[in-house]
């Protein structure tokens, strides 16, 4: 570790581990719920459990952003953190209101929660992936206020570099754009139209700056290739997840009551969305190519080459899959989505994190820059059986979506909803066990920070 | 030309960088072509008659103007390699002014159209017709703007014969603007 101020990513980075926990033991109860319909019914409904589980993965995300940002812009910058205090302080607030309004998914209805946490007075809740009581998403913009301020006087103080620059403007983004989650208008049109703002601009736009610069951080660190040649490639990419990623939110708007130039603008653009991931797959493996150095990390190196090529497969490819309006006419809102979904945020977002996580980790926890070589076996272990876990619960989703998609919309005899489920069973049956091994993987993943033995020395 | 013009020699010219950047739009500006011939393909008559009530002159107009500037940005390169950096920018200078006129015209295009109240929901035609042409629109602004940067740099002596990476790759994102349209003009103005 080279700057004192770094240390305040290990408290995030252990939370975002434990949420990560949470959010795939819900996984699990979900995926039995679909094929059990009463399990843990009346504690743990099937609306709440989903709601969990998105919702911890997005909280986990943004602790393991907001580690991953204190931990490398004192690098980039060359400076210490504006204020660790702030840091600390605004880790424990977050934390204790995300843990709050976890329990208040668990603990109460959903519509006491509302009554209580007064959502009367400016009505935001009850919305996909934002259903968190007002007073949280006021919450969330205090800690994105306060974190933003901390990492942008840190980079006005020091070097500016490509990276730290991108990293912000992503991150200003993922601010800006969640404002609009208190924007809940009465048109329902509307209402999804803005909606959106958030969610995929989001995932499909300024998420994609983060991981651009955490990505291009790590294979610096690891590679120590020229960072001339690394910028090069961050601006390319950005510029094309930029152009490709917001007029492609139009492939959100082909069905919901908006023009129907949408259908050609979101057709076109989001097919054009799988490049940016396709250059990160060439850029990663082209610069861990040109590698001037074999760093002792090979667990973290791991993670940071699986992550383009997962992202490519699960947001690339997958999305591709179901993005032209002529075929999300008939699998929009099926489990195609749902497996385009988990791989994507998967290959995306989990294993940049995780990446981030290797790399820094063992530096945080006082070594000079790996794991021993068991502690590292184990961790690749706990990747391949996740990463391949993953592959197959999109892979069953997958064949789920095609028989729902041909049963119930395409067939001459369409069938109903329901019936159809009872029909792909098996599929969901599938991708609960493949769900369990991904657990197994993750518990692994956490043993191996346990992991003693000899550190792996750093060779020229 | 000059004969006595020095080449770097280097294939492509200009950035590599600029090249993934120049395929990755071409690809983009691909898929809008084949998306409107495939559109087109479904709905002839209603995109020959619509397409008759276009400002031919105009485009046509248009497409003298970019391939002049084109031509500029040539001089301009050629300048350089001949190390005669106030030249360069004074090329430069022109094709921007000449990007600047395509832009007036074409806002007098857009202009008239609204006048008319066409818009995007009009019918698939104009669709396209705006779409594809704002978005070339766009990307005559930007490539103005580089040709700016480019400029500015010129005039204060940042290239030089023997480095002058920054002229072609310029030069080389402009031509890609340039050729775009060439496609653009007959493709949605004029084939039948």
């Amino acid at each position: 570790m080279q700057y004192q101020s770094q240390a305040v990513a290990k408290p995030y980075f252990i939370a975002a581990i434990g949420l990560f926990v949470g959010q795939i033991l819900f996984g699990a109860i979900l995926g039995l719920q679909y094929v059990v319909g009463d399990f843990l019914f009346p504690e743990i409904p099937f609306n709440v459990a989903r709601m969990v589980h998105t919702n911890l993965l997005i909280v986990w995300l943004l602790f393991g952003f907001m580690g991953a940002s204190y931990y490398l812009v004192p690098e980039e910058t060359e400076t210490e953190l504006h204020s660790p205090r702030l840091a600390l302080a605004l880790f424990w607030i977050f934390l204790v209101a995300g843990a709050l309004t976890v329990l208040g998914y668990l603990l109460v209805p959903y519509a006491t929660l509302a009554e209580i946490t007064g959502n009367d007075l400016l009505p935001t809740m009850g919305r996909e992936f934002l259903e968190q009581p007002t007073i949280t998403k006021i919450g969330i913009v205090i800690v994105a206020l306060g974190f933003l301020f901390n990492i942008t006087m840190t980079i006005l103080k020091g070097r500016k570099t490509v990276i730290s620059l991108v990293l912000l403007l992503g991150l200003w983004g993922l601010a800006v754009f969640f404002l609009f989650s208190f924007y809940n208008p009465a048109n329902l049109i509307l209402d999804k139209y803005y909606w959106w703002w958030v969610v995929h601009l989001w995932v499909e736009g300024v998420w994609e700056l983060i991981l651009g610069a955490i990505l291009a951080f790590v294979l610096i660190k690891m590679t120590g290739v020229d960072r001339e040649v690394i910028e090069k490639w961050l601006y390319v990419i950005i510029a094309m997840t930029l152009i490709t990623g917001i007029i492609g939110t139009g492939h959100h708007y082909y069905w919901i009551g908006t023009p129907e130039y949408w259908q050609w603008w979101g057709s076109i653009f989001s097919a054009l969305e799988p490049i940016p991931f396709f250059m990160m797959v060439i850029f990663a493996f082209n610069v861990v190519n040109r590698r001037r150095r074999e760093h002792p990390n090979k667990a973290a190196m791991l993670w940071a080459l699986g992550t383009p090529v997962m992202a490519f497969l699960g947001a690339g490819v997958w999305g591709f899959l179901h993005t032209l309006a002529p075929v999300n006419f008939f699998t929009h809102g099926t489990q195609i989505t749902a497996a385009h979904g988990h791989m994507a945020f998967y290959g995306a977002y989990v294993m940049v994190v995780l990446a981030i996580i290797s790399y820094a980790m063992p530096m945080l926890r006082g070594r000079a820059a790996a794991n021993s070589d068991r502690s590292q076996v184990m961790e690749m272990w706990s990747f391949w059986l996740m990463t391949v876990a993953m592959v197959f619960i999109t892979l069953f989703l997958t064949g789920a979506g095609v028989l729902q998609v041909w049963l119930q919309r395409i067939s001459e005899a369409a069938q109903p909803f329901m019936v159809v489920q009872d029909q792909i069973a098996i599929f969901y049956w599938m991708r609960e066990v493949a769900g369990i091994v991904f657990l197994i993987g993750l518990v692994l993943y956490i043993l191996s920070f346990f992991v003693g033995g000899e550190e792996k020395t750093v060779k020229a | 030309m000059n004969a006595s013009v020095q080449t770097t020699g280097r294939y492509p010219p200009g950035d590599f960088a600029i090249w993934i950047f120049i395929y990755a739009e071409l690809l983009a500006f691909g898929i809008f072509f084949l998306s409107y011939a495939f559109a087109r393909a479904n709905n002839v008559e209603l995109f020959n008659d619509s397409q008759l009530l276009l400002n031919r002159t105009a485009g046509a107009i248009n497409t003298l103007v970019l391939i002049t500037s084109s031509y500029f940005v040539v001089r301009a390169v050629a300048a350089i390699r001949d190390n005669k950096a106030q030249l360069c920018a004074h090329w430069l200078l022109a094709a921007i002014l000449m990007a600047c006129v395509f832009l007036l015209i074409k806002l007098f295009e857009f202009y008239t159209k609204y006048q008319e109240g066409i818009t995007l929901s009009t019918n698939t035609f104009y669709m396209f017709y705006l779409s594809l042409t704002f978005f070339h629109f766009m990307h005559v602004i930007l490539g103005a703007v580089i040709l700016t940067a480019v400029m500015l740099k010129a005039r204060r002596g940042g290239y030089t014969r023997e480095e002058h990476t920054g002229v072609e790759t310029g030069g080389s994102y402009w031509h890609m603007v340039d050729l775009v349209w060439i496609i653009l003009f007959p493709l949605v103005y004029l084939i039948r």
